[in-house]
């Protein structure tokens, strides 16, 4: 017997305004015939952002867009995990909410993980049919060199490590998050390590990346040290 | 078994054949000493390369960020429709 799949997209959000009203439109062009429930961590955004999920209530449905939020900014794993109490799926899908993860590849990720019974599907960049755009030779020079010294120290199974736009079963979630520590995209590198040394199924499939919409991330000195930081404490804990 | 200790066990190895190969005298001694230099003048090579060819053939994907312009515009164009606040951003 088939059994009936509900996928949980945990989106933590600040000062989103518009990207989470595009986004929960997208999602719901391209995936308009799954059982779904879009639930949006925010973290007392000024701007507005909450209103605006109201609003989408009125358009989607409240038992499809759940607003979940806290008082202020309390990091992006306590998001998670505070998103996965509320989630009623089996699976779950996390991403961000400023557009650089498109809801067009969300029928790709179902479609690996039930033609391949994954754990866990990531969203990878650096593999052909995926691809960045935005990032100037600066930033890919650092992405490359970091991806490179991950891979020689931690063999960590995937292409592309603090890639945060994955799908993943509910069980495999809860297990992983409970022992994570680390903060940022640090903490994207320690749960698909952890879930690659814990013999979970891991599969990719190639997203495209485009670097704010509106806006620009930077990558400066400091991430760079909690980068290296994040890779020995990997390193010798995993 | 822990990550580190998969490494430390290959290094222990390592290093145990490079002792046996300065105790046996099969290759003359100047050119034992310096293998441990080879070996990681190689590994640093190897992740230069390796930055160098993952530069060149790094996947970009322009067109994406027209495709997502025009998402925008339609998603605007349908919230607005409905009631949601999209507002001059």
């Amino acid at each position: 017997m088939a059994e009936r799949h509900k996928y949980s997209i945990i989106v933590p959000t600040y000062n989103e305004r518009l990207n989470i009203a595009l986004i929960v439109f997208l999602v719901f062009k391209h995936i308009p015939d799954v059982d779904i429930e879009i639930i949006i961590v925010d973290d007392g955004s000024p701007d507005g952002t909450q209103d605006i999920v109201k609003q989408l209530q009125q358009v989607y449905g409240d038992d499809r867009i759940l607003l979940r939020a806290r008082p202020r900014k309390l990091g992006l794993g306590t998001a998670y995990i505070h998103g996965l109490k509320h989630a009623s799926g089996n699976f779950v899908v996390i991403m961000d909410a400023d557009l650089s993860h498109h809801p067009k590849y969300l029928p790709h990720f179902i479609k690996k993980q039930m033609e391949s019974g994954a754990d866990i599907v990531t969203g990878t960049r650096y593999v052909r049919g995926g691809g960045v755009h935005g990032w100037t030779l600066m930033r890919k020079l650092t992405s490359r060199g970091a991806n490179v010294l991950a891979h020689t120290l931690l063999w960590p199974g995937v292409s592309d490590l603090t890639g945060s736009f994955r799908l993943y079963k509910k069980s495999v979630l809860e297990d992983i998050i409970s022992s994570c520590v680390s903060e940022g995209y640090v903490f994207q590198m320690e749960m698909i390590v952890r879930a690659s040394r814990k013999g979970y199924h891991i599969e990719e499939v190639p997203i495209t990346f485009v670097d704010r919409v509106y806006g620009s991330s930077k990558l400066g000195g400091s991430e760079i040290v909690e980068y290296l930081k994040g890779l020995v404490y990997l390193l010798f804990t995993m | 078994m822990k990550h580190i200790a998969k490494i430390m066990a290959f290094l222990m190895a390592v290093t145990a054949v490079w002792i046996s190969l300065l105790q046996t005298k099969m290759i003359p001694q100047s050119h034992t000493w310096l293998l441990p230099l080879y070996f990681i003048v190689s590994l640093g090579c190897y992740g230069l390369l390796m930055v160098g060819v993952g530069l060149m053939q790094f996947p970009t994907c322009p067109q994406e960020a027209v495709l997502l312009q025009q998402d925008v515009i339609e998603a605007k164009q349908f919230l607005k429709h409905n009631g949601v606040d999209v507002g001059t951003d």
